[in-house]
């Protein structure tokens, strides 16, 4: 009976695993892109996404809503206060009792502190203050662990990845667990890191979210993508960074 | 204004072969895409680009809608004498945005 009841363990263990990379196989987008892009996002002043950036520097301290206060009034200096925030995102928001990404808490502080309009999914201005708010944490591990109060909203994601779906009946795990590194049509097929986002990507020739991201592949299979902000989209958000956990994100990335 | 990225070195030495790399955020809307509504999305784009040296031409480009967004422009000149270097982008408006750099050649 003890044996046998090891074995179960063992092979729950294994399973388990099997989903997940070795640390040291766990590759970022950046690993797979051309010289052109990766020198592209190493330079600064090459680097589109910078523009992003420094278009929400200048959000940053822009007084707004019928408050008339800007992010800098309470958050001071977003170098030293900012540091390290994205690298936590999606967290758990306690009065939603859900998780939030970083574009959700954005939008929040905006209703909630300055009592002004949320920015539109997936606009201009909402991707340059994430881009400005992530580009602090820029170098820094990824830090989301997925436990706690997120357990089930993991779980849920975890679910989603390995689900098949769309009509042609594929899983986020098809692709990127199985095979990674070989190509679908011309592209790489990458691990699926969120390393970088909001990613400057060469095909949309402007910033967009992981949630762009994540519709293009849904559109990809054919399967009905999850609108800006849904708790599906922001669930398998929080599995993809729990499963990058620990590489350094890149924001803002550059990405063909 | 639309955001400006401009890298060039600050100091040279007079006779130096220097790099400037300039990066302007512009849709560069080609005018062949078609809107929601199926109309044609007008043409927008930056068609010219011109930098000066101490008020001298040294790079001139002309841009096509085959060029794509943000459009990132590097070159290199040679680093004569301390002065401005300005540049600016032309629209199809004809809207000109002018930025203009310092550099000091020992």
């Amino acid at each position: 009976m003890k044996a046998l009841l090891f074995a179960v363990i063992a092979a729950t263990a294994a399973a388990a695993a099997a989903a997940e990379f070795a640390p040291g196989d766990r590759r970022s987008g950046y690993d797979f892109a051309g010289p052109e892009s990766r020198a592209m996002q190493d330079d600064d002043t090459a680097n589109p996404g910078m523009l992003g950036v420094l278009e929400g520097e200048t959000l940053w301290a822009t007084k707004a809503g019928a408050a008339d206060r800007s992010c800098a009034d309470c958050h001071g200096d977003a170098r030293t206060s900012m540091k390290g925030v994205a690298a936590r995102y999606p967290a758990f928001e306690p009065a939603l009792a859900r998780p939030l990404d970083l574009e959700g808490r954005i939008n929040r502080c905006r209703t909630e502190h300055q009592r002004a309009a949320p920015f539109a999914g997936e606009s201009e201005d909402l991707l340059a203050l994430t881009a400005f708010v992530a580009y602090q944490s820029r170098g820094l591990p990824i830090a989301v662990a997925g436990d706690g109060e997120l357990r089930p909203f993991f779980d849920l994601g975890s679910e989603l990845f390995h689900r098949r779906q769309g009509q042609l009946n594929l899983s986020c795990s098809q692709c990127h667990d199985d095979n990674w590194g070989r190509r679908l049509a011309g592209a790489m097929i990458p691990q699926g890191h969120p390393t970088g986002y909001p990613v400057y990507r060469l095909e949309w020739q402007s910033l967009g979210s992981l949630q762009r991201r994540l519709r293009n592949c849904m559109i990809g299979v054919r399967a009905e993508p999850y609108d800006y902000g849904a708790p599906e989209a922001v669930a398998l958000e929080l599995y993809l960074m729990a499963r990058a956990r620990g590489m350094p994100l890149e924001t803002p990335a550059v990405r063909p | 204004m639309a955001r400006v990225l401009i890298n060039l070195p600050a100091r040279a030495k007079r006779g130096e072969v220097i790099e400037i790399k300039t990066l302007i955020a512009h849709p560069m809307e080609t005018g062949y895409r078609l809107g929601p509504t199926g109309a044609t999305i007008p043409r927008d784009i930056i068609s010219r680009f011109l930098c000066t040296y101490n008020g001298e031409e040294v790079f001139r480009a002309e841009l096509y809608p085959a060029i794509a967004a943000n459009p990132f422009i590097a070159f290199f000149t040679v680093a004569t004498e301390s002065g401005e270097i300005a540049f600016s982008w032309t629209d199809d408006h004809e809207e000109t945005q002018t930025e203009v750099r310092q550099i000091t050649v020992e």
